[in-house]
């Protein structure tokens, strides 16, 4: 049997809080209840460290480090909250907002969304960017579910979650840059893949109206991403 | 394999070259070659056949001043040819025992070869590429086997670190504590892999060594792979560079013939293979971590550091990662000391790096300077300066990850230090020297399209923010720009250098930043008075336009 993993003491916010060692500066604030904003990461999931919301600052080090990836050391000063992070937390939803379509009033997840949530919660008001509007396809070949480019923010939940629980691999990103875009198998309709095994799981993760079951509008399409964890300890899977 | 077996190989290759010693070198390396040197390396071939001289046609490596090309080398009398055409075999191999062609003649006394120091190129131009025997008859493989046979493992990591040597990819790490870090690390194997996804704009050092002496970087990694523990070993190859891919493929087969790849590698217990892969057209793909990912067989995309590859790389097994020409100086580091590599360049910044002198210079080609030559010894001497008519403005260092450097900094001495204080980096060792033609706005927003373009999209600054900095840019280059429209500008290069995830966005805006430093000026031209003063961009009014 391995060891437990030693306990170290820390600093988030002035606060004295202890953590395992395997633990993540995230895990580990909000243990304490200290709220992080973050997109990508979604308990039960492995970590991408790609939507930058989670960065926080550490004493002694120029850069900003990913709450979510970064692990808790000992003595380490870690601040969550500051004018700084503020700004480009809110630099990073104007972002989102500005890529794609995200109009809200006509969004099926309008009221239900992680990045409206997002937007309310760090004080985002209007975009400063210039809104790309790009052309994006809608994807209603699967006859449950539905894939709305429009409303995609890459947070690859969906990649993950097909990958590491369901074990299907029917999500991928495909392209660079602003053209990265989500594919399911070899970039077929989402309806011909073979891979899909239509459980439903890339739905319940998404956090915007990217994905979404057909039919379902308003509170009807309340998405539950809680399964995760139960599925994890009935695997007894460590995250 | 031992030093006497070495010595006999060496022996006899150069016994050979001294039975015959006239040969003509004609460079087939891609400058060259892309000028049809293959045509004139047959034609010369044909033309002592036809004429029964006593003469070797060998195909070589770079010869350095790629804008001469096609360079063919009459040796053993050394004299150079430039701009060599098919035509033109008749009258070289005529003449190769009297007179030489003064119409084709190169000087090899101008300050171009002079003021070089050849460590990383000495083979190239000198050797066939091709031929293994050629290397050893340069003292190739001594260091391995010096390494294998009379040195352990951590003398060797001792040596490097003695160099001073620091990682020629760009960042500058020192690569003696990587090699020591990972040859600490615990893993049930381990790996070597060369970084070789050159992919700057206007660089090309590592394909000219790639394809002018593959054995150097190979026996520099044998040497890593033995300093660190390390049995498999890979190189990532850019598509881009076939010619590269195929020398590298060839020196593999070669190494692997006379035993310096394989099992108990010169009667030791050593073992080392290695294998090229090729990248598939992503310059992300030359961040370490997304390199590591493509070689799996995954997404070429970057993940967050720590772990750094040192402790879990490919395959989560501890990894030593380095750049091509850092491989390629180890050889002459382990053969020669790392005191005499310590005595070459300035207090931080040791030995001599190769750089790609491109643009608006004289001689374009592949150079190797010590660290601490000033820019304008590069550019002046060795480079001949710009062209007539024309006045200096920038050059540019780095690539999309590097700035641009005004006049006023060009007697400073290059280093990593002191390029990073000016809001530039070494980088790998492109340098585009850049007139009163280029317009910084021009430039920012062309390195902006590759960065938007070459972001792997997977975090938000660098794949929404490099978008949003290029429009932005756009605008100004078509004059629809406000002075909002530069506030932004500047809000964003803050933002996506602090919070990007891997080292393309961190650094992407580098050149908007360092042009705003220097050429603020242009850009509020560009706004205020929709005027580009180099006549580039097309911002309505084209008043002072001169040219």
């Amino acid at each position: 049997m391995n060891p437990a993993p030693s306990v170290k003491t820390l600093m988030i916010d002035g606060k004295d809080v202890s953590a395992r060692a395997d633990q993540s500066i995230l895990d580990a604030a909000r243990e304490n209840a200290i709220p992080i904003p973050t997109l990508c990461h979604l308990d039960g999931l492995s970590e991408a460290g790609a939507c930058r919301l989670c960065l926080v600052e550490l004493k002694g080090t120029p850069r900003l480090q990913p709450a979510c990836v970064t692990l808790v050391e000992e003595g380490m000063e870690v601040t969550t909250q500051s004018p700084r992070l503020e700004k480009y937390r809110r630099m990073v939803v104007e972002l989102l907002f500005a890529e794609r379509n995200h109009v809200c009033s006509v969004c099926v997840s309008n009221n239900m969304c992680e990045l409206q949530d997002m937007a309310k919660q760090l004080g985002v008001t209007h975009v400063r960017f210039p809104y790309r509007y790009p052309r994006l396809p809608v994807d209603t070949t699967h006859e449950r579910f539905t894939m709305d480019h429009n409303r995609c923010i890459l947070c690859t939940r969906c990649v993950r979650v097909c990958t590491e629980i369901e074990g299907a691999h029917t999500w991928g990103v495909f392209g660079r840059g602003v053209d990265a875009h989500l594919i399911t198998d070899l970039d077929i309709p989402w309806g011909t893949s073979d891979t899909c095994t239509s459980c439903g799981k890339c739905v319940q993760v998404c956090p915007t109206g990217a994905l979404f079951e057909k039919s379902k509008v308003g509170m009807q399409s309340q998405k539950n991403p809680d399964f995760l964890n139960y599925l994890n300890e009935m695997r007894e899977i460590e995250r | 394999m031992t030093f006497e077996e070495l010595e006999q190989i060496a022996a006899e290759t150069r016994e050979n070259r001294e039975k015959s010693p006239r040969e003509l070198n004609v460079c087939v390396a891609a400058g060259c070659l892309s000028l049809h040197s293959d045509a004139v390396k047959k034609s010369l071939e044909e033309e002592v056949k036809r004429t029964g001289a006593t003469c070797r046609v060998r195909g070589t490596g770079c010869m350095g001043l790629c804008s001469l090309g096609p360079l063919v080398a009459s040796e053993p009398s050394g004299q150079l040819y430039k701009s060599v055409a098919a035509a033109d075999a008749a009258e070289i191999v005529k003449n190769l025992e009297g007179a030489p062609v003064p119409r084709l003649l190169c000087s090899r006394e101008q300050p171009f070869f002079q003021r070089q120091n050849l460590i990383v190129l000495e083979n190239s131009g000198r050797i066939d590429p091709e031929k293994i025997e050629e290397y050893i008859a340069a003292d190739g493989y001594r260091a391995l086997v010096h390494a294998l046979t009379e040195v352990n493992p951590n003398e060797i990591v001792q040596e490097v670190s003695k160099s001073g040597l620091r990682g020629r990819g760009g960042a500058g790490y020192p690569t003696g504590l990587k090699w020591g870090t990972v040859s600490k690390t615990a893993g049930t194997t381990k790996y070597v892999i060369c970084n070789a996804d050159e992919g700057d704009p206007g660089a090309f050092m590592d394909r000219s060594v790639l394809e002018s002496d593959p054995h150097r970087v190979l026996e520099g990694m044998a040497i890593a792979a033995y300093a660190v523990g390390a049995t498999r070993g890979y190189i990532y190859v850019r598509a881009e560079y076939p010619l590269a891919v195929k020398r590298f493929g060839t020196a593999i087969r070669e190494a692997r013939r006379l035993g310096f790849l394989g099992s108990q590698i010169c009667n030791t217990k050593f073992n080392f293979d290695m294998e090229v892969r090729i990248g598939g057209g992503a310059f992300v793909c030359g961040e370490e971590t997304a390199l590591i990912a493509s070689i799996e067989g995954r997404r070429g995309a970057p993940r967050p550091r720590p772990p750094y590859p040192a402790q879990a790389g490919l395959w989560d097994m501890p990894t030593l990662i380095n750049n091509v020409e850092t491989f390629a100086n180890i050889p002459s580091i382990v053969r020669r000391g790392g005191d005499w590599y310590a005595s070459i360049g300035t207090k931080k910044s040791k030995g001599t790096k190769v750089f790609a002198l491109t643009g608006k210079v004289r001689n374009v080609g592949l150079i190797e300077v010590p660290m601490g030559t000033t820019l304008r010894q590069i550019i002046y001497e060795i480079g001949g300066g710009g062209p007539e008519g024309h006045k200096f403005k920038a050059v540019q260092t780095g690539g999309p990850s590097g700035g641009c450097i005004p006049e006023q900094f060009l007697d400073l001495s290059v280093d990593y230090e002191s390029l990073r204080e000016l809001g530039s980096i070494m980088g790998s060792g492109g340098m585009i020297v850049m007139d009163d033609s280029a317009c910084m706005v021009n430039v920012a927003h062309y390195f902006m399209e590759f960065c938007m373009s070459e972001s792997c999209g997977k975090c938000i600054p660098c794949r929404s923010g490099t978008a949003q900095m290029f429009e932005l840019l756009t605008r100004m280059t078509l004059g629809t720009a406000t002075a909002r429209d530069l506030e932004l500008l500047e809000e964003l290069c803050d933002m996506v250098s602090s919070t990007s995830l891997c080292g393309l966005g961190q650094s992407a805006p580098n050149p908007v930043l360092s042009t705003l430093r220097y050429f603020r000026d242009e850009y509020i031209e560009h706004i205020n008075e929709k005027r580009c003063r180099a006549g580039v961009c097309e911002c309505g009014s084209t008043v002072g336009v001169t040219a």
